[in-house]
């Protein structure tokens, strides 16, 4: 019998032979935190250990809540970068990086093969690349900073064939909510996911990774592309070290297959106030918002910015719309400056803000009042999450973000070709 | 044995609603967490909740963010038990490391309503009440310690203190 991609990756960091069910204990490659490490700290100061055990392995990030918007935001940053110095840890990315699901691709640390848990439940966009990456919370963080070790049940696999070709105004987001929509929340809670079929080597890394971004609204433990071509070139120059690429074997086991055809997909959007609430783009067409975010970890890179720019040349942001654009990383930012692409967004009237969370998680950059509609290429429309109980999110792709913009309600983008 | 009360919800109770995001990068003391407990979902809830309490819940409780507050804020607020018919897994694994039971049971999830009076017995696998008694499938054997240890911290401390 094969294995599938998480098998082996778990496996040689196990160093015996595993299967799905199994629970081991490993010691990962990198462990993320970001902003929380804040609160991490202070639960790893309750364990009675001086130091980290590798602070090599520990990768911090500042970006949820960059620059600080309040004292007490501030004092959290001052005492993550006092941490940094004591400990001796080498890679600490400050405001000026971006988002940690767009910093640790780039940074190289993101590599086929590798095992990366991190405090934000975002992480398994790093099985963009091929890695096992997988989410855990503030307590887990800590202990594993004083052990360099976790617990980890081996997840059984879903693979999702994917064949033939997007049609236009229709992307990796669409694909994510469509999926989503037609099987729930937990369609993969506690598993993990193959992106797979004669269309996967066609998805550009930016695609692979809002898909595995948003394999944690399927409730999935990773989500991944197998490595190929495409993945090692765009890791030239950028990988940190040496890497092993891992594939699922052709007589792997699957728990479950699904597959899609990509020409068959219409533009989606979820609704409030769950990511499974999907419906196509002509269903919901009409409704008036009050704001249009494009950016956060699902959609905030290159490609992205490209797409609504394509949308934005030579029109302009409604009046009645307030349009947020949040550069995935200060690498895009500058990417984007030089592709013409934000000078497009800024000539339309977009806002252009610095890399990072934004308001996606509710705490500032434009949070919303009561009543008030959002529509957001960010991957949760929870009650609230974007400011008051009483507001609404709308989830969809940059393409349709850059047309509701425009037209000051929610629009199709393929009728802005 | 702990007897409390049944406050009832649906499927995918989502993160933001058992903790909202605008409280989740401020540090504050476990007593603090409770008030914001279920804010946007249930504002009864912060109020009403007693120590022996039990939350009981359909489909994937605790979806989305992996901020452990929404595991936290649930136990500070006396709840010693969710029971649901699944949890998401970053939920799963908090809860446990904060010494917050999380048991699934269907047959629980189905017969029981808000306001009713619940026993739990740990030892056996039980909830007992007055429309029956419930087995919930056992944990598994890697978090038992854990969970025997009160949380992860404490089973973490004492291993390091071992080594």
């Amino acid at each position: 019998m094969g294995k599938t991609l998480t098998e082996k990756v778990l496996g040689r960091k196990a160093g015996k032979d595993v299967q799905a069910g199994e629970v081991i204990t490993v010691s990962p490659d990198y462990i993320l935190s970001h902003d929380n490490s804040a609160a991490i700290i202070q639960e790893f100061r309750k364990l009675g250990v001086k130091k980290v055990k590798a602070p090599g392995k520990i990768v911090i990030v500042l970006d949820h809540i960059v620059p600080a918007s309040e004292e007490k935001y501030a004092q959290n940053h001052k005492s993550i970068r006092e941490f940094v110095a004591e400990q001796g840890i080498p890679h600490f990315f400050d405001i000026n990086a971006g988002i940690c699901h767009q910093v640790l691709p780039e940074q190289g640390f993101a590599l086929p093969g590798k095992v990366i848990v991190g405090s934000d439940s975002h992480t398994p966009s790093y099985g963009a690349l091929g890695a096992f990456a997988t989410g855990i919370g503030r307590t887990e963080t800590a202990c594993i900073w004083a052990t360099d070790e976790i617990w980890l049940r081996v997840p059984e696999t879903m693979r999702i064939d994917l064949s033939g070709r997007f049609r236009a105004g229709v992307f990796a987001k669409d694909l994510s909510l469509k999926l989503i929509g037609d099987h729930g929340a937990e369609m993969a809670n506690y598993k993990a996911v193959e992106f797979a079929g004669s269309a996967a080597g066609d998805f550009s890394v930016g695609a692979r990774l809002t898909l595995a971004n948003m394999s944690a609204e399927m409730g999935a433990k990773n989500g991944y592309f197998a490595p190929d071509a495409k993945t090692l070139k765009w890791l030239e120059g950028r990988a940190r070290g040496p890497f092993v690429v891992a594939s699922s074997d052709p007589d792997a086991r699957f728990e479950s297959v699904l597959a899609y055809d990509l020409g068959a997909l219409e533009p989606q959007v979820a609704c409030p106030h769950t990511v499974d609430n999907v419906k196509p783009i002509t269903a919901v067409a009409g409704k008036p918002v009050n704001q249009v975010l494009i950016g956060t970890c699902t959609n905030g890179r290159l490609e992205d910015l490209e797409a609504a720019a394509a949308i934005f040349k030579g029109r302009k942001v409604h009046p009645s719309v307030r349009c947020l654009v949040i550069p995935a990383s200060w690498e895009v930012y500058r990417e984007a400056l030089k592709s013409g692409a934000l000078a497009v967004l800024a000539d339309a009237g977009c806002v252009i803000l610095n890399s990072g969370c934004g308001p996606c998680l509710g705490a500032h950059e434009g949070i919303m009042a009561a009543g008030e509609v959002c529509l957001s290429t960010s991957n949760r429309n929870f009650r609230g999450r974007m400011g008051h109980r009483d507001s609404e999110i709308y989830l969809a792709s940059p393409a349709t973000a850059a047309a509701t913009a425009v037209a000051g309600k929610i629009a199709d983008p393929r009728e802005f070709a | 044995m702990s007897q409390g009360k049944v406050w009832k919800y649906g499927d995918n109770v989502n993160t933001d609603v058992i903790f909202p995001g605008r409280y989740t990068y401020q540090i504050m003391p476990p007593e603090e967490m409770a008030k914001h407990a279920l804010e946007d979902l249930d504002p009864e809830f912060a109020v009403g909740a007693r120590p022996g309490d039990v939350v009981v819940a359909g489909k994937n409780f605790g979806c989305g963010s992996s901020r452990e507050q929404a595991a936290a804020c649930l136990k500070s607020a006396g709840v010693i038990a969710v029971v649901a018919r699944s949890f998401a897994r970053i939920y799963f694994r908090n809860a446990i490391n904060l010494g917050l039971a999380v048991l699934q049971c269907d047959e629980a999830v189905d017969a029981l309503e808000k306001g009713d009076t619940v026993d739990l017995d740990f030892a056996r696998g039980e909830i007992h009440s007055a429309k029956g008694t419930f087995q919930f499938l056992p944990l598994p054997e890697s978090v038992i310690g854990i969970l025997e240890a009160g949380g992860l911290l404490e089973y973490t401390r004492k291993k390091l203190v071992k080594e």
